[in-house]
């Protein structure tokens, strides 16, 4: 069949790359807080992607995703503060860091199925959170780690271009690249052979087992890359925040993030960075004049659940194959 | 030499926890062990009962000290709450993906601890022991308040009524029946969706009852609905989600280890009740009393 011309030159159009540029942009047309909602929106984008790793594409329900968040959140503020380490060895140490805890947890946690696995992360993430909330020595215990540094940004002033920007907005590029850099290796592993068998087990794991797929092999091969990945959005975040504090682990992150995954739509590639894009912006209208939020999400969470249950992408991409057969004639074939 | 009345006193202590937690967590587990729903909100039916218990109080104030009457209304309020809830919303996705119903529950949780942040603010709220069990018991040099008591027999009350219910009732056994085929059930001609809700009902009752029991030794505050969730979660993994007896011996467990936990590690017990959860998972993911599903 042949293609509607119009939805091919849309499709030859690089929108990752325009979208890419124009994100680079603001912090010359936007204000400071435009910046600020930006680095938070790229960060939750990466974190809400590396869910998606487990929900979309390999069908994993994990309630305990914020663990490895969290892991990668002390990490790299415990080396940056505590230690003075550079950015340089302290996000990689974020990203091992909670990849380890993932491969321990996973480890158990894959050989459990549906609710039994959702509950296993759900403890496990319990478990971070009570380390956290209570080894005083280390993590600050119920205090947190306030005043975790920006990174040596000083070698951005000597590109042009870069220079003059606040250190807020050279954070929010650093942020965007090292995003970017992260989308582009989480797409490449859905589109490899790799990401393929995970569909396959998403899919129907009996089938995959039965042709000889190491399901839980694959699973927790799937679970230690999300949470390295959600290590990395996590070390950024607690820059971002200027702070590390115990109730970024706490279980209501989980499902937080898990919502702006659905959101945006577990079924597509960029579903998860539409959903944290609403989610943020969604959530500064809302609290700029009520404090009710909460009562906010769970309303919009009821709204998708039962009108949309496809996400914000899910229900676009509905509505645009319905508009083409209704209008078939005119807008292409 | 060991302290007698030390260990005796966490001990009595570990066990006035357990009989709380189990009154909240056995409608947890008969909710999912007969609808497969892991309810989040359960812990948020918790929490309105003991908001409503505080309301009735004050209400019935002027006219008497009705902390028993007060107690009742809230548990058949959140018993009403609960039917809505079930028969408006959590009826359409019984055939969905687990990831919907935790999520549609999850709704519910940030709805409502919303709500009664609006219509009951956000200080603490407390409601004064009923005076007939404001006194206290003396045993081997432990003194236990006599409302601890009067708990942990209500405790052993409910699970032993729930399981003559369960298992010598004719509704018992249609419970029974719907936890291990529900289509069968339907096909040979009863109404399951009527029992679903009777189900929810009863576990919103229990939901509400043990919040409004729970007003005498802990102020209500905002936050009690998730942190109470968790705790009931574990019980009932613990004892196997969906067996009511595991849900009794699993509320006994988590009690002790609580209690005992603070003696030995002061700093760690919150860690070890959840290392607890995490190591019956890995184990026996069924629980100590459940079945394999």
């Amino acid at each position: 069949m042949k293609r509607p011309p119009v939805t091919a030159l849309v499709r030859r159009i690089p929108w990752t790359l325009i979208v890419f540029v124009a994100a680079l942009t603001i912090p010359w047309i936007g204000s400071r807080y435009d910046t600020f909602l930006a680095t938070q929106i790229a960060i939750s984008a990466l974190f809400a992607m590396s869910l998606n790793l487990l929900l979309g594409t390999t069908g994993l329900v994990s309630f305990g995703h914020v663990a490895y968040f969290g892991i990668g959140s002390y990490v790299c503020g415990i080396l940056m503060k505590t230690y003075a380490m550079p950015f340089a060895i302290a996000l990689p140490a974020a990203a091992v860091g909670a990849g380890l805890g993932a491969l321990v947890f996973g480890f158990f946690c894959v050989r459990l199925t549906k609710i039994y696995f959702a509950m296993l992360t759900l403890a496990f993430s319990q478990i971070i959170w009570a380390i956290c909330f209570k080894w005083n020595d280390v993590t600050g215990g119920d205090q947190g780690l306030p005043d975790v540094p920006y990174p040596d940004l000083a070698w951005m002033s000597s590109i042009p271009l870069l220079d003059g920007l606040r250190i807020g907005d050279q954070f929010y590029v650093l942020t965007l690249v090292l995003v970017m850099l992260s989308l582009a290796a989480i797409q490449r592993i859905i589109t490899s052979p790799f990401g393929l068998m995970l569909t396959t087990i998403r899919e129907n794991p009996e089938r995959a087992a039965s042709i000889g797929l190491n399901v839980r092999g694959y699973e927790l091969a799937a679970f230690v890359i999300a949470g390295g990945f959600a290590g990395i959005a996590g070390a950024l975040f607690g820059i971002f925040n200027r702070g590390v504090f115990a109730d970024f682990v706490y279980w209501p992150k989980s499902a937080e993030v898990m919502i702006m995954t659905i959101l945006g739509g577990i079924d597509h590639f960029w579903g998860p960075v539409v959903g944290a894009a609403t989610l943020v912006l969604l959530n500064q209208e809302i609290t700029s004049y009520t404090e009710y939020w909460p009562f906010a999400l769970g309303s919009v969470l009821l709204v998708l659940l039962f009108v949309f249950p496809g996400g914000i992408v899910g229900g676009l991409t509905t509505g645009m194959a319905w508009l083409r057969r209704r209008w078939g004639g005119s807008v292409g074939a | 030499m060991v302290d007698v009345s030390l260990l005796f006193g966490q001990f009595l202590g570990g066990l006035t926890t357990a009989m709380f937690l189990f009154l909240i967590a056995s409608g947890l587990s008969l909710v999912f062990g007969v609808m497969r729903v892991l309810n989040f909100a359960h812990g948020s039916f918790y929490m309105i009962g003991a908001y409503l218990a505080w309301q009735a109080v004050q209400w019935l104030a002027p006219l008497l000290h009705g902390f028993w009457l007060a107690a009742l209304v809230a548990a058949l309020g959140v018993a009403l709450l609960g039917g809505l809830i079930e028969r408006l919303l959590l009826r359409r996705i019984y055939g969905r993906e687990e990831l919907y119903q935790l999520l549609l529950t999850y709704a519910l949780v940030l709805i409502l601890g919303d709500a009664a942040k609006a219509i009951w603010g956000t200080q603490q709220l407390s409601v004064s022991r009923p005076p007939i069990l404001s006194g206290g018991i003396e045993m081997l040099g432990v003194t236990l308040p006599a409302y601890n008591l009067f708990i942990m027999l209500i405790g052993v009350a409910i699970a032993v009524a729930g399981w003559l219910v369960l298992t010598r009732s004719p509704a018992g056994r249609m419970v029974r029946a719907a936890a291990l085929d529900r289509e069968m059930l339907g096909a040979l001609g009863a109404n399951v969706g009527a029992l679903y809700t009777g189900m929810f009902v009863v576990s919103s009752f229990l939901a509400g009852l043990s919040g409004a029991l729970v007003t005498p030794i802990q102020s209500i505050v905002p936050g009690m609905d998730v942190e109470i969730i968790v705790e009931a979660f574990i019980v009932v993994v613990i004892g196997g989600l969906g067996s009511f007896w595991g849900t009794f011996w699993g509320s006994v467990i988590y009690g002790q280890v609580l209690s005992f936990g603070i003696l030995i590690l002061p700093s760690f017990s919150l860690f070890s009740v959840f290392a607890l959860m995490a190591v019956i998972l890995i184990v026996r993911p069924w629980g100590l009393f459940g079945r394999p599903l």
